[in-house]
């Protein structure tokens, strides 16, 4: 594991997130802020912001964010991605020397678009964009060492690494970018290692996952994804959720909700008292999705290009407060987190567990989404 | 004695209390408190403690005297294992509320989140009070040993018909009383538990509860008492007796 051995420790995680429904871009600051608030629920060994809407100028394109151990790992995954992709453009993610933020591996980006023909090539054949663009994900991660694409979604990106959340936000610069929905994470490792690609976010395409607590259902979502070509490569539960829902919702076209339901069911004993239709959906959902369902003590925020959910394990062992505010939904661990960015918002108040908290863009074609 | 306790950490913060505490200071009011931790954790004086402001995780938590009075929402773990004193939430608080109190009392006006009052005890007259004027989520009074929780489901943010207790009320309950306003659905309980009207004893064992509850928040105890209490007691003393003895 190299110079990523480090320590395991006990405790939780933080969680933030908010988007504008209108889709009004702010600063990350905002949210670096709100993070930093829940640091003693961290310890410094993973840090991480999702944030979207911050690429317009290159919508139309994939974002690779790649992150390499080595320039020969970085030269072997730049290799594979100019078989495998046009890249328009690509750069050195823009960072800003920390002395908290060490260890740092190479990070570039590279706004790509699928090459139309994959004859020749060990792809599937008649793949669509976004099925191949997870291929391309799927092989960096598993076949080029110390490699690894860590954010893949269209006119948003991931940011994370090993350190306090605020200290990774100033690292990448992050109020220098604006986005209508971001989301943070503040880790305290438990069950594996504290390392960069072990950082929250978790991301597939514009899927991105920030999560307290553990799945203990991994191997079952881990093998059940396997056979839809997904693979488990960053040593961390959570990554399993960012699958699941690109399987559920743009795979298996199942809306927020019921992917939720599927993520989060409902005890059979609460089906038993439902309506007819409702038990009916209920058990159908239980049964084709039963290794979907994820076990153990969660809360999540997850967030894709049109909208951010929070959503609770089915007995709430973690903690999550949502609040609004004009068009802007705010979700996090604490409530202070929320307090210290909008100290007078409309109304607060605790999700159920298991019961989404789904908050969407409600113009995907117009405001800021677009351009 | 005022603290501005804006962007100062938490360690600092209760520092100051406590220090403020032994050289003799009874009184404190915080501003601006976000998020801190901990405040007025294991204080043994008789100090009272105006928090403004939304406080952090365990506030109050192993106190034996002080009485915090909380103008806003408190978050998870309030009175956290506290012996003695007194707090009031004039908004809701969060999860655990009351997590192993043993005594000492706690008013919420509005909701409260899960598993509050999580194993309560009692002893001789120590008797932890709970009484949540809003609802409650899961798991109230989960492994309840003793004490006394008092369910009013009326001042909360849901105003709607919805029950004031979530499920698995009182899952490993054996001991103390949990009393709910208006009554609860059976399928609501925990296993080995039964909920009964209550006796014109139970509730002149309420009541002086219930009138603290109304004067803390200023408000009219006739309503409150404008319908039935339902009482959710053990069936027997030992309910887990038999579990791991076939």
């Amino acid at each position: 594991m190299g110079s990523w051995d480090y320590q395991k420790d006990i405790s939780g995680c933080g969680l933030s997130g908010l988007i504008n429904k209108k889709g009004e871009r702010v600063s990350g600051e905002l949210i670096a802020r709100s993070i930093a608030t829940q640091h003693d629920r961290g310890n410094g060994l993973g840090g991480g912001f999702a944030a979207y809407g911050i690429y317009p100028e290159f919508k139309d394109h994939y974002a690779l964010h790649v992150m390499c151990d080595d320039r020969r790992a970085l030269a072997e995954a730049e290799k594979f991605l100019k078989d495998s992709v046009y890249v328009t453009h690509e750069e050195r993610i823009p960072t800003r020397p920390n002395r908290k933020i060490i260890n740092v591996p190479i990070l570039k980006r590279y706004f790509v678009k699928p090459r139309a023909e994959t004859e020749g090539t060990t792809f599937d054949k008649g793949l669509s964009e976004d099925d191949f663009m997870v291929q391309v994900v799927m092989r960096v991660n598993m076949d080029i060492a110390g490699a690894f694409v860590f954010s893949s979604g269209k006119n948003m990106g991931a940011f994370k690494g090993v350190g306090y959340p605020e200290d990774i936000a100033d690292f990448y610069r992050l109020d220098e970018y604006s986005g209508y929905l971001w989301t943070a994470h503040n880790r305290f490792p438990t069950n594996t290692p504290g390392w960069w690609g072990g950082a929250h976010p978790f991301t597939i395409l514009d899927w991105s996952i920030v999560h307290n607590g553990e799945i203990s259902s991994y191997g079952i979502n881990k093998r059940y994804l396997e056979m839809f070509g997904y693979h488990c490569t960053l040593l961390t539960d959570t990554e399993v959720v960012a699958y699941l829902l690109d399987l559920l919702v743009r795979k298996n076209g199942l809306p927020i909700d019921l992917a939720c339901l599927a993520l989060a069911p409902p005890f059979w004993e609460e089906i038993d008292r439902m309506d007819e239709g409702r038990q009916r959906l209920c058990r159908a959902v239980r049964m084709v999705y039963g290794s979907a369902l994820l076990n153990g003590p969660f809360a999540v925020l997850f967030a894709h290009n049109g909208g951010l959910v929070g959503l609770n394990d089915r007995i709430k062992l973690r903690p999550l407060v949502a609040a609004t505010k004009n068009d802007t939904v705010y979700m996090a661990s604490e409530e202070s987190a929320i307090r210290e960015i909008c100290p007078d918002p409309d109304r607060v108040w605790a999700p159920k567990a298991g019961e989404p908290v789904i908050a969407e863009l409600e113009n995907r074609d117009g405001g800021c989404y677009g351009d | 004695m005022e603290i501005d306790a804006r962007g100062v950490h938490y360690r600092d913060l209760n520092k100051m209390i406590r220090e403020a505490v032994a050289e003799g200071e009874r009184r404190f009011v915080l501003k601006n408190v976000n998020g801190q931790r901990y405040i007025a954790d294991g204080i043994g004086e008789k100090v009272k403690i105006d928090v403004y402001g939304t406080p952090g995780q365990d506030m109050g938590a192993f106190m034996k005297g002080p009485e915090i009075i909380v103008h806003g929402n408190a978050q998870d773990g309030v009175g956290n294992t506290m012996d003695e004193g007194r707090v009031a939430v004039e908004g809701m608080a969060g999860d655990i509320v009351g997590y192993g109190m043993r005594g000492g009392s706690i008013y919420v006006l509005g909701d409260v989140g899960y598993r509050v009052g999580i194993h309560m005890k009692a002893y001789r007259d120590k008797i932890p009070v709970i009484v949540v004027g809003g609802k409650a989520g899961d798991f109230l009074g989960e492994y309840m040993a003793g004490g006394v929780i008092i369910l009013l489901g009326m001042f909360g943010e849901d105003r709607n018909g919805n029950p004031p207790a979530g499920h698995f009320l009182g899952t490993g309950m054996h001991g103390g009383t949990i009393f709910v306003r208006k009554g609860v659905d059976e399928h609501r309980l925990g296993r080995g538990l039964k909920a009964v009207e209550v006796s014109p004893d139970d509730m002149e064992t309420i009541k002086p509860y219930l009138k603290e509850f109304a004067r803390t928040f200023g408000l009219g105890l006739k309503e409150i008492l404008g319908e039935r209490f339902y009482k959710i007691v053990p069936e027997t003393h030992r309910p887990y007796g038999n579990m791991y003895a076939y």
